[in-house]
């Protein structure tokens, strides 16, 4: 790997337990392991887009990497610099190299500051930028993100969720981060809208250099946005590799399962043939592949320990041990 | 409910956030009349208190043995005097000053201490949290008057010490109002983002959380101080707070006692003094928590009509029933909300068909009337501010909007169901899903519980619920987002009804999920000939389950047809510019085709087309006049002036 390849982003056996511990009568408290043993790697300039179903543990992932939600297990290297004590340092350590995004754009911003306080806040606390600085980059932060300077004194409650979801790209980018994670920044958004924003969003990428990490559920807009993607499932990461490969020639059969199911113009709808069973109970995980419950192609071996990530070639992997066949192979594998 | 947007030609970026006019908060407080009242009445109490220094008082406190016991009207003492001579109106305005003061600094110094706990164990939760309400609980668990007794046994008789009994008393009160709304509060984004910003968790209370709970406060406050004006009176009425010769109303009140069979006028009058003092703050500040309650003041909690209120303008071309016999068929619809002045024209001359077994596909953004149009066919829109003001929905021959609201109830559930985006509005979190179904059918038709049991469990069968027996006793919550949207379309299935109007029955759910949940109504649908209302944001669903599509942009239906022709070749700018904006999947990394601007502001909609400010093909005409649908093909229409030329460029388009 030479310098221009090495990762911005990058995380070790990242995990989080949620839970546990006891109660006061000395009774086990049910443990969640919403996060486990995740390993990425993202190249700067990249998009790694993030997609799973509901539950599957990507907004955790995300925290994770902003320093919201302190690891259980496992590091994470800005940089190639490793957060040792991630779990004590918080978002102030984290603040100024990595952003965040929210999913819900008018609950991420405080009823009762104007625009301008939000804005300013990251630079007073993060950079310390004297008044004149401050003046200067939220002017530039709203160019921006194509708002109008006379809103910085409104109030969130006057904006439409577009414009409330440019404001929390600006205040995100404030600090003048290299990597910005976006959890699912779309998805509350109509789709008239939904294209602005994305198209704001690749934009901004190009002209700041950026490095995105990108989560959503929604496979085309992943795809129209990023390079990688990592598919997760029931708190792992199950599939990885370049987009266009991976969705055209899903190697693991829960990737095929989300890329059969959603929804596309011209298709009717036809009854999965997929098992109805649905996610295992996450406080009592089975001892093997989280997926042998759905998974056509399930054999014994797949219920005695969770399949690892291997690597598959051409930059790809899967969590599987009776993959899908590769692109031209006719049989299985 | 949607927020609603503001209409402007230029792009979402750039357009001009609406202001909203804020209702004052004084209107909003004079509103309540018995808190207008009770405001003056406060007011005068207070300014005579104010003012007591500088009124023409006798001395409070001057004796006057050979006066004691006066009438009230005597000379010189309007309201007579006490058992040593002095004024009883003076003491009294004294009084109410003492009282008056001693009830505010109680509240205030119970506001600070129980807010500061309330926030600190809100927001920090966890073990601080516990250990903070839990002594909090032990301090409610004593009845308040013995515990403000005990205090001030312990502190001693005095003024300041009765003040610390009852700030001490109410700090649980502030304490648990407080807590709560800080707990919703800390789990809020805009709490994690200025964490993200470099904020530390002190900066964070004080000046993300603490704004937005001060409204909370200042109701706990308003509503408080009656109490414990009354409180601290107890006290010293007592003996236990202030000592003679200084007093207050509940002194004078004490003192009065002792007299009570001989001057009885002045236990009355202290008595009178004190009920004003406490009624009309109590007035004022039930009036506060109204007005400041965000609930009440937009109209929340007036009690919707059992039914829409409809108000139609006689029109005659809506008159007729459909021809053959569809499943519905809707003519001429209007629904808005009036609103003040202010008329929300959400659903705007809807006129549609639904054939026997046919599924109509409702497209549209959100606000664009699609719910409104839903809800409007069997009178379910709230009213106030909700008016159908005019057209027809015709069933079996009948105009649904003309029956009476016991046939009416009859065939809302009945022939007729709804399911909902959510499913826990129609599921009730305290019964077993069976029950709930049982309830549905026995709401329709005479059954034994045993026989509507089983054919609950039939329903849940139906809707493949795996294991349908035992899944009858669970409760709602015990089963997942699918499952539970399972069970709402069992109970809309529950009394065989000929048509389904299902509202983004698959919009909160995942997308394996919504597959399943897709190919179940498909399948119900072809199974027994169901009629489907089916809305939906998303293009891609509506190509999997429905035959006729019908897209909805400001109130309107501006075009409508099979849905694979309508696909194809759009006839409506609006369409065309809606599928096209919307990922498909295997296209690869690319930009969108984003359509510039936001939808109008239905109480503002401009001349015209509704969709001119942003149409790439607008003309000047299309900003005049009406534009009424125009047929493109066999039952095929779209509201626009040029909507064959747009169609035949589409279809010349994907032909190239
Ligand atoms: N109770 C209400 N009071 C005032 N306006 C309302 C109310 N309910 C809906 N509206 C307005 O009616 C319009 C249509 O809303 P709706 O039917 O919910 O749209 P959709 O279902 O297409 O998202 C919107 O402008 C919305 O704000
Ligand atoms: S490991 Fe086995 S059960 Fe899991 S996805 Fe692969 S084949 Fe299916
Ligand atoms: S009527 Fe005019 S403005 Fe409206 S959609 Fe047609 S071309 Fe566009
Ligand atoms: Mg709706």
């Amino acid at each position: 790997m030479n310098a221009s390849t090495a990762p911005i982003l990058e995380t070790s056996g990242l995990g989080k337990t949620f839970g546990g511990g006891r109660t006061l009568l000395g009774a086990r408290k049910p443990q969640v392991h919403a996060v486990r043993d995740v390993t990425l790697a993202v190249a700067p300039g990249e998009t790694l887009g993030v997609v799973g179903e509901s539950g599957c543990g990507k907004s955790t992932l995300a925290r994770m990497l902003v320093g919201l939600v302190p690891p259980t297990s496992g590091t994470i290297a800005l940089d190639g610099q490793a957060l040792t004590d991630a779990a004590k340092a918080g978002p102030r350590a984290f603040g100024r190299t990595i952003q965040y995004v929210f999913q819900d754009p008018t609950s991420a911003l405080n009823p009762r500051k104007t625009i301008r306080q939000i804005l300013e806040a990251p630079l007073i606390h993060l950079i310390e930028a004297d008044a004149p600085a401050r003046e200067r980059r939220v002017a530039e932060l709203m160019d921006i993100v194509s708002l109008r300077p006379e809103f910085l004194e409104r109030y969130p409650h006057e904006f439409s969720g577009g414009q409330a979801q440019r404001i929390g790209i600006a205040r995100a980018l404030a600090a003048e981060p290299r990597i910005v994670v976006l959890d699912e920044p779309v998805s509350a958004l109509d789709v008239s809208v939904q294209a602005q924003v994305l198209n704001l969003l690749s934009d901004l990428r190009t002209r700041l250099g950026l490095t995105y990490l990108f989560i959503s559920h929604d496979l085309a807009v992943v795809e129209a946005i990023a390079e990688r993607v990592a598919v997760m499932y029931f708190g792992r990461v199950v599939e990885t590799g370049p987009v266009d490969e991976v969705f055209r020639a899903p190697r693991h059969p829960y990737t095929r399962l989300l890329l059969s199911s959603a929804p596309a113009i011209g298709a009717r709808a036809e009854a999965s043939d997929a098992p109805q069973a649905e996610l295992p109970d996450p406080t009592r995980p089975p001892p093997g592949c989280a997926f042998a419950g759905r998974c056509p192609n399930v054999r014994d071996d797949c219920r005695t320990a969770p399949p690892p990530l291997v690597p598959m070639g051409r930059g790809r992997a899967a969590a599987c041990l009776h993959p899908l066949p590769a692109e031209g192979a006719d049989g299985p594998a | 409910m949607s927020a609603i947007s503001t209409s402007s030609s230029a792009g979402d970026a750039a357009r001009t956030p609406e202001r909203p006019k804020r209702r004052s908060f004084l209107r909003l407080l004079l509103r309540n009349r018995l808190a207008g009242l009770g405001l003056v009445v406060l007011a005068a109490i207070v300014a005579i208190a104010i003012l007591a220094p500088i009124l023409p008082l006798a001395d409070p406190n001057a004796t006057a043995p050979a006066n004691r016991l006066l009438p009230p009207l005597s000379e010189g003492h309007l309201l007579g005097t006490d058992e040593l001579g002095r004024d009883l109106l003076s003491r009294l305005v004294w009084g109410t000053r003492l009282s008056l003061f001693m009830g505010v600094a109680a509240t205030l110094v119970a506001a600070l201490l129980g807010s500061t706990i309330g926030l600190v164990a809100g927001y920090f939760g966890g073990r601080l949290d516990n250990a903070l309400m839990r002594s909090i609980d032990m301090l409610m668990a004593f009845p308040y008057i013995l515990l403000a007794l005990a205090i001030v046994a312990v502190l001693g008789p005095g003024l300041l010490n009765a003040l610390y009994a009852v700030a001490i008393v109410n700090i649980p009160f502030f304490a648990r109002n407080i807590r709560g709304v800080t707990v919703g509060l800390s789990h809020k984004d805009f709490v994690e983002a200025a964490r993200l910003s470099g904020m530390g968790h002190g900066r964070i209370l004080v000046s993300e959380v603490l704004p937005n709970v001060m409204p909370v406060i200042v109701i706990t406050m308003s509503t408080t101080v009656g109490w414990m004006i009354l409180e601290t009176a107890g006290l010293s009425f007592l003996g236990l707070g202030s000592q003679p010769p200084q007093a207050d109303l509940g002194s004078i009140l004490g003192e009065g006692r002792k007299v009570m069979l001989t001057a009885p006028h002045v236990t009355t009058i202290a008595g009178i003094t004190i009920f004003l003092l406490v009624m009309s703050i109590n007035l004022v500040g039930d009036g506060v928590r109204d007005a400041l309650d965000p609930r009440l003041s937009a109209g929340a909690l007036a009690r919707p009509a059992p039914v829409t209120r409809i108000a139609r303008a006689k029109n005659a071309d809506d008159a007729a029933p459909p021809e053959g016999s569809p499943a519905l068929a809707v003519r001429r619809l209007s629904t808005r909300f009036e609103v003040g002045e202010r008329i929300y024209r959400a659903v705007n001359d809807v006129s549609f068909t639904i054939r026997r077994g046919e599924c109509l596909g409702l497209v549209g953004e959100s606000g664009s009337g699609k719910s409104v149009t839903a809800l409007s066919l069997l009178g379910l829109v709230p009213s106030p501010p909700g008016v159908i003001r005019a057209g027809r929905v015709w069933r079996e021959g009948e105009d649904v909007l003309s029956l009476s609201r016991e046939k009416l109830r009859a065939l809302r559930g009945g022939r007729v169901s709804y399911i909902f985006q959510d499913p826990l509005t129609t599921l009730h979190p305290l019964f077993t899903v069976g029950d709930q179904l049982v309830e549905a059918i026995r709401a329709h038709r005479p059954a034994s519980h045993a026989e509507a049991w089983t054919q609950a469990v039939a329903l849940l069968d139906r809707v493949r619920i795996p294991a349908a027996a035992d899944r009858a006793e669970a409760l709602p919550h015990e089963l997942s987002g699918g499952m539970r949207q399972r069970v709402a379309i069992a109970m809309a299935l529950a009394n065989e009804p000929d048509l389904i109007i299902a509202d983004e029955p698959t919009t909160a759910l995942d997308v394996t999920v919504q597959a399943q949940i897709l190919a179940l109504l498909d399948e119900l649908r072809r199974e027994s000939g169901l009629a489907l209302l089916f809305i939906t944001h998303d293009f891609g669903v509506v190509s999997q389950l429905c035959d006729r599509v019908a897209v909805m942009y400001a109130g309107k239906i501006v075009e409508e047809g099979p849905t694979q022709a309508v696909l194809e070749a759009p006839a409506h700018p609006y369409t065309r510019l809606l599928i096209a904006c919307v990922p498909i999947l295997g296209s690869g990394k690319r930009a969108l085709d984003a359509i510039p601007g936001l939808p109008p502001a239905v109480d503002r909609l401009p001349d015209g087309c509704a969709f001119a400010p942003r149409c790439p093909r607008a003309t000047a005409a299309c900003k005049e006049g009406e534009i009424p649908p125009v047929s493109v093909a066999d039952r095929r229409s779209a509201r626009c002036l040029y909507a064959g030329e747009v169609m035949r460029a589409a279809t010349e388009g994907s032909a190239a």
